[in-house]
């Protein structure tokens, strides 16, 4: 397994990316589980202000045209090796969304997604294991 | 002009709606300020005359994640209005039910990131743990945390059952003790008091001006809550008083929210006591050619849902008209004159756009070139309070 790949098995940093055409539910679940009950600060995981910090995407909601442009320049500014986490149903797979005029592209035609965790909103032990699941697959890699 | 540019937004997943303001500042102060809707459009109108009118109910349910009762209670409103049809007795106690279970979460979610703008994480992590104990009543009631689904016009979708009654009665007890904490911490402690009372103030004219709604009127002292004027579901059967302060600045909207916290869990616990036995559903069969309107108070004020049929399976035409669309003009008042630093307490104490302070940035207006940017905003707000602790 490359130093890099190694790196980003250990204590993940994740960068929350609403896309627009979203309802807020998965964002608010993503901020749950930094309370209390479920706080990933433990394992290492943090919500960081800034793109350039972070390992992980955390991608809700159905890419509206207007976020598009926004949303490949945030990924391109993204430092790589960079996991991309694609929560909810809308980001899976547009959700209600789908025959939505401002909502014609997937998620995934525009960003390589690693991973996706359906639900709507996905709960956060959903979501927690979702991200386990995803170091299991890198650390197979090797 | 001379004067410098803060833009926030346009989006952030925090926020109602997705909105963008520009704040023209001289110095510290605020003198100027654009607001400009329009981002995260979904044309959820236009998708709504595409589906039937009981998938119109998940779709509407997903215009807003905290508001998620909301909606589907105006939309089911306005359907048994077009109807003119009597729901059963107990469906309209479940609905009530569910209304202010969201009150309670959404009222606990706003003061968390009340408090961590003003630099309270502590009391973020607090009305983040409280709100814990509701999302677990909705799990137990509807399966899901959020989005419950529970709404179907003409009635409910699931029932409610008796056993859990005394389990959710006793979770609602048990949180008023932790809703004294947080009225303790808004009236006792100097900081916030200082920090809040008196900023951003809305004068009695302004809320008329504006057509503010909600906490945000009631908080300036105009007694306006469609539960009350206009009684629909199980309202007018349960004893309850709308929550007013004349104070109109930021405080009054924090003890306004707080307090209506015991006015909901009262609400529940009522209506748990009193819910008869029967029927949850009337079955609705046609559609008639019509049009009607329904009405509902959502945490952050009047939602109103308007559809017009013509006789087939989906509606000709659905209006949606969200509280917040009301609320984010009146920030253009409140926020002239008050500094930088009370700027992102002043916009989110309508409870539209808190977080959209993180794209906050401070803008040369002449150069274009960044000085600041959300998070020193947030910094800067959090200083403040540190000043004020000394």
């Amino acid at each position: 397994m490359s130093l890099k790949l190694k790196a980003l098995t250990k204590s993940i940093w994740v960068y929350h990316l609403c896309t627009g055409g979203s309802c807020n539910n998965c964002d608010i679940e993503i901020l749950d589980l930094l309370t209390p009950r479920f706080d990933v600060e433990r394992f290492g995981i943090m919500l960081v202000g800034s793109i350039r910090h972070a390992d992980a995407l955390l991608v809700t909601g159905s890419l509206t045209l207007k976020a598009l442009e926004c949303v490949k320049r945030v990924y391109e500014q993204a430092p790589k090796p960079c996991l991309v986490i694609a929560i909810g149903s809308c980001a899976c797979g547009q959700g209600v969304f789908a025959n939505g005029p401002t909502t014609p592209n997937p998620v995934d035609s525009i960003l390589p997604v690693d991973i996706y965790i359906p639900g709507c909103p996905p709960k956060p032990e959903a979501m927690i294991a979702g991200v386990v699941k995803l170091i299991g697959k890198l650390k197979e890699k090797k | 002009m001379a004067n410098k540019i803060i833009p926030i937004g346009p989006y952030h997943p925090l926020q109602e709606e997705p909105e963008f303001f520009r704040l023209h500042v001289d110095g510290e102060k605020v003198v100027d300020m654009d607001i400009e809707l329009g981002y995260n459009h979904r044309v959820i109108e236009k998708i709504s005359e595409s589906k039937s009118y009981d998938q119109v109910t998940f779709l509407v349910e997903r215009i807003c994640g905290i508001c998620s009762t909301s909606h589907p209670f105006a939309y089911t409103n306005a359907i048994d209005d077009l109807l003119g049809i009597t729901v059963p007795e107990r469906a309209l106690y479940i609905r009530t039910v569910i209304g202010e279970l969201e009150r309670i979460h959404s009222h606990l979610l706003w003061l968390g990131l009340a408090g961590h703008f003003l630099g309270y994480n502590t009391v973020w992590m607090w009305a983040w743990r409280y709100r814990e104990p509701i999302l677990d009543i909705f799990e137990r009631v509807s399966g899901n945390r959020n989005h419950y689904a529970m709404f179907k016009p003409g009635g409910i979708r699931r029932d409610m059952h008796e056993e859990d009654f005394p389990w959710i009665k006793k979770t609602l007890k048990d949180l008023i003790p932790k809703f004294d904490m947080f009225k303790g911490a808004v009236m006792d402690d100097p900081v916030i008091r200082a920090r809040t009372e008196g900023i951003g103030v809305l004068t009695k004219e302004d809320i008329h001006d504006y057509s503010a709604l909600g906490p945000t009127a009631r908080a300036s002292g105009v007694s306006i809550d469609v539960r009350k004027d206009e009684p629909y579901a199980a309202y007018d059967k349960v004893e309850w008083k709308v929550i007013t302060h004349e104070g109109g600045g930021v405080f009054a909207k924090l003890l306004v929210r707080v307090l209506e916290l015991y006015e909901s869990a009262d609400i529940i616990i009522q209506c748990l006591d009193k819910m008869p036995k029967g029927d949850i559903d009337c079955g609705i069969k046609d559609m008639p050619i019509g049009e009607g309107i329904g009405r509902h108070e959502a945490p952050r004020g009047e939602v109103f849902h308007y559809i017009s049929s013509d006789g087939g399976n989906s509606p000709a035409r659905h209006k949606i008209r969200a509280p917040s669309f009301m609320n984010i003009f009146s920030n253009k008042k409140a926020v002239i004159g008050e500094t930088i630093s009370d700027a992102t307490i002043i916009l989110a104490a309508v409870d539209p756009c808190y977080c959209c302070t993180e794209r906050m940035a401070v803008v040369d207006y002449k150069s274009g070139k960044r000085i600041m940017d959300g998070q020193d905003l947030i910094r800067l707000s959090q200083e403040k309070t540190e000043r004020m602790r000394k």
